[in-house]
């Protein structure tokens, strides 16, 4: 595969060192110079020196080839945010992936029709909201574009869903129990699986039946 | 009418004094609040904060606003801001300052009305250049 990648930090490099490791074509963009020295000593021609937000810049990069992928990965979501749009509806870039620094600036992503994103602060929010039981409902994975996510639910002794067989839960619409992990040991749910106190549930479902979902297994 | 400026510097001051002269209803955004001083004794709305933000421009009146410039120092945040306005606050009228010619051209294709002072030098100082006359190209002695 051939990748442009915006942005040479810590993301950027590590992501390029990996790629490049798999043998995929990599070039990867970086504004500042003592950045990119460091990058072109390790990467040798992948690395370029320039702001990944100029057309020209990305044309040099070979955006018009098209690359098959493109990460937009500057530690500034406007910088992104614009990378990836120029990508997809400038040169026809089937896959943008694009990084956000503040979680605040999802919603722009969004609008703006980018939908592959990543952020480290939400996903390490995920993980402490993991530690804390009590929250309920733990969202482990977004599929944003499939319209779907998977949660985590742990069931007490006083959880509705406690004792019951799994085909006997009333899940609202839309909902489907993936796995029961008991002990440290994670079982497929299905139609005959018993639900026990202290189990974790994993489920998928489509966005909006969270609360209904958590009433039925929880209460 | 209601008019929102974001970013108040030379430009967006100038063009919110202006606007409110005509009898618009004016509120600038900006990150530094000296930058109040530029609009000297001001009766529109001002708010201290970044366009990024949905509740500065919520503040702002971006729900109620009829108009909007966007003229920061940057060009990506400008873009970007200038989507926002149009998309998620259903603003027409969105008048977005660009630097960068390619990118102001290339934005324009997708339909913002991007505003690039940089082409207007280049193609005003060409055109100075083109228009001298035979004998203002006559080189003088000295």
């Amino acid at each position: 595969m051939y990748i442009v990648i915006a942005g040479g930090g810590k993301v950027g490099a590590n992501i390029a060192r990996s790629l490049i490791a798999m043998q995929h074509e990599v070039t990867i963009i970086e504004q500042r110079r003592d950045r990119f020295l460091q990058l072109e000593g390790e990467f040798g021609h992948a690395a370029m020196l320039g702001d990944a937000t100029e057309i020209a810049v990305l044309e040099r990069a070979g955006i018009a080839r098209p690359p098959d992928l493109v990460l937009a990965v500057t530690g500034d979501d406007e910088d992104n945010l614009i990378i990836s749009q120029i990508a997809k509806e400038g040169y026809g870039v089937q896959k943008a992936i694009a990084r956000v620094n503040d979680p605040r600036n999802q919603q722009h992503f969004d609008l703006l029709g980018i939908t592959q994103t990543v952020c480290a602060t939400s996903g390490l929010l995920g993980l402490v909201e993991h530690e804390v039981p009590e929250h309920g409902l733990v969202r482990l994975l977004e599929l944003r574009r499939e319209g779907l996510e998977v949660v985590e639910v742990q069931v007490d002794a006083d959880s509705p869903a406690a004792g019951k067989r799994v085909a006997g839960l009333a899940l609202p619409e839309g909902s489907r129990l993936v796995s029961v992990m008991r002990n440290g040991v994670a079982e497929i749910a299905v139609g005959e699986t018993v639900i026990r106190p202290g189990d974790q549930v994993v489920a998928i479902l489509k966005p909006g039946a969270e609360d209904k979902l958590r009433r039925a297994l929880v209460g | 009418m209601n008019a929102l400026i974001i970013g108040c510097g030379r430009v967006g001051s100038a063009v919110a004094k202006a606007l409110a002269g005509e009898g618009w209803n004016v509120t600038c955004v900006d990150e530094d609040e000296e930058a109040l001083s530029r609009l000297g004794s001001w009766k529109g709305g001002f708010v201290v904060g970044h366009g990024m933000e949905t509740d500065i421009l919520d503040e702002a009146g971006a729900g109620e606003a009829h108009a909007a410039v966007v003229a920061t120092d940057g060009d990506n945040s400008n873009l970007v801001v200038g989507q926002i306005l149009q998309r998620r606050y259903g603003i027409g009228c969105v008048i977005v300052r660009v630097l960068d010619p390619a990118r102001a051209d290339f934005y324009a294709k997708l339909g913002l009305r991007t505003v690039c002072p940089t082409q207007t030098a280049i193609s005003t100082v060409t055109e100075a250049v083109i228009a001298c006359q035979p004998a203002d190209l006559e080189r003088a002695q000295v």
